[in-house]
């Protein structure tokens, strides 16, 4: 498969409080923005178990985005810390695992910054195009 | 009435579950009255002939220890598998991979090229490395395949039941063989250890703070370890969150942190990736620079999370380029 015809597909894990939000805001203030991103909408960063994000490259996914609140602005305070230092650590397995660390990204998007969702999404959807599949099957399936 | 036909066998493993079932100690002369074993290759000189010879599913019950790594070892547990009514996982290796699973951090090549060439202790100029097939004096000597991939039980044939555990211990062994003879067995899949986490039975779990927060981690050969106090509290990894309870808390009994041979609990899919979330919940730095400084002193953390269960992972294995699709 040629890297031009690849459309990445990307899980992204919104928190509901801040950055779903702002995606949202991107929608109505009809900001157009890639569509490889499939949004899963979760109370906060911090409920990302870190099985979601290798349950998605399993599933077929070529990327993962986690998105949350500022810090400091977290809706329950400490959630998005939680999230940033589960995503410290699994940068740290995901090498040992061969998995690039450009395919899982955290990032924070507040409610009104819909131009910034826009921008994620759109460098996202490049990196990994640049990157090209990820293809779990490489090590992941019945090999 | 004859007695139930009962087979042990063993694959990718370090005989220390064939250590386990000696040690019934005079239970087993208990087994050995109650059942007939027509297969142990540790103990027996049955061969794959005599398998072979006997009809479908007439064996009542086959333990089978050790991960797969060989195509003889995937050639035998399906060969048993037909002759089985029962198939009984034993051990962490049958039942995630084990050890040996580790070895999904590499390939055949550079294992190979660890273990026949590069080791210091290896003298082999001419680099030889194990082949399939080699011609000696014109007659032809075959090694089963050597595949690049190390698989848990179930994913090559159909399994009845998980014995936990490096190695399982005595109590769960004859517990799993009585109700076997009793036929008072659980659902099929069932893993024969209770349902919830190590920590739930562990005595240190009391001396556990209300909110646990730590600020670095420590090695267990770096602190004076408390033979009281819960190895996390003291900053030192410790599995038992994220590991099924049921092995009588053995390694923290002898002031071990556990590194989680029993697998994890039914609700969680990834042993490791459930440990991790652990581990970075009670870590009490907030400044990405400070929490980055903290992951650093984790060493290996793959290899630490998923010591007992690699291949049972979401992951499986490291993606590696000679690892291609449905190659083994
Ligand atoms: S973390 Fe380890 S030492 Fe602490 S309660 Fe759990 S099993 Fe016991
Ligand atoms: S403490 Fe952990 S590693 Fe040790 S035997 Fe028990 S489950 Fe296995
Ligand atoms: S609610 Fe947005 S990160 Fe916690």
């Amino acid at each position: 498969m040629s890297n031009e015809k690849f459309e990445p597909k990307i899980v992204g894990f919104l928190c509901n409080w801040c950055s779903y939000t702002g995606a949202d805001l991107a929608g109505t203030s009809r900001m157009t923005y890639q569509p490889n991103l499939r949004i899963i909408r979760v109370m906060c960063s911090g409920r990302v178990d870190p099985q979601f994000i290798f349950k998605a490259f399993k599933e077929g996914a070529d990327g993962v985005l986690i998105a949350g609140c500022h810090p400091g602005d977290c809706h329950y305070k400490e959630g998005n810390y939680k999230a940033l230092r589960r995503y410290k650590l699994i940068k740290k397995l995901q090498s040992e695992f061969g998995i690039e660390d450009e395919r899982i990204r955290l990032e924070w998007i507040s409610a009104s910054e819909g131009a910034k969702f826009q921008e994620v999404c759109n460098e996202f959807t490049e990196t990994i195009r640049k990157l090209g599949p990820f293809n779990s099957k490489k090590g992941g399936k019945n090999e | 009435m004859s007695k139930p036909k009962v087979a042990f066998y063993w694959c990718a493993s370090c005989g220390g579950c064939e250590e386990a079932v000696v040690d019934l100690a005079e239970n087993i002369l208990k087994v050995v009255e109650a059942v007939d074993i027509v297969f142990w290759p540790v103990a027996l000189d049955f061969k794959r002939k005599d398998i072979e010879a006997m009809p479908d599913k007439s064996i009542a019950v086959t333990f089978i220890n050790g991960a797969i790594r060989l195509s003889e070892q995937e050639e035998m547990v399906k060969l048993l598998r037909k002759k089985s009514q029962l198939i009984v996982a034993f051990g962490s290796c049958a039942h995630l991979g084990g050890v040996p699973g580790l070895a999904n951090f590499w390939d055949r090549e550079s294992i190979f090229n660890r273990a026949y060439k590069t080791t210091p202790s290896t003298h082999n100029p001419e680099g030889i490395v194990p082949q399939e097939k080699v011609t000696v004096d014109g007659k032809e000597l075959t090694l089963p395949k050597f595949y690049n991939t190390v698989f848990r039980l179930d994913q090559i044939i159909d399994v009845d039941y998980y014995l936990p555990g490096c190695a399982p211990p005595p109590d769960l062994v004859m517990n799993a063989i009585n109700a076997i003879l009793e036929g008072k067995l659980p659902p099929k899949g069932t893993v024969l250890s209770p349902n919830k986490s190590l920590c739930d039975d562990c005595k240190r779990n009391e001396t556990k703070p209300e909110k646990l927060t730590i600020k670095e981690i420590k090695r267990p050969h770096e602190i004076m370890l408390d033979p009281e106090k819960c190895f996390l509290a003291q900053g030192v990894i410790c599995m038992g969150p994220a590991t099924r309870t049921g092995c009588g808390e053995r390694c923290i009994e002898a002031n071990m942190p556990c590194r989680g041979c029993f697998g994890p609990t039914d609700q969680v899919i990834d042993q490791g990736a459930k440990f991790l979330s652990v581990l970075a919940s009670i870590i009490d730095v907030n400044d990405e620079k400070e929490i980055e400084k903290v992951m650093d002193t984790i060493v290996d953390p793959a290899g630490t999370f998923y010591r007992f269960s690699l291949p049972s992972s979401l992951m499986r294995r490291k993606r590696m380029p000679s690892v291609a699709d449905n190659e083994k």
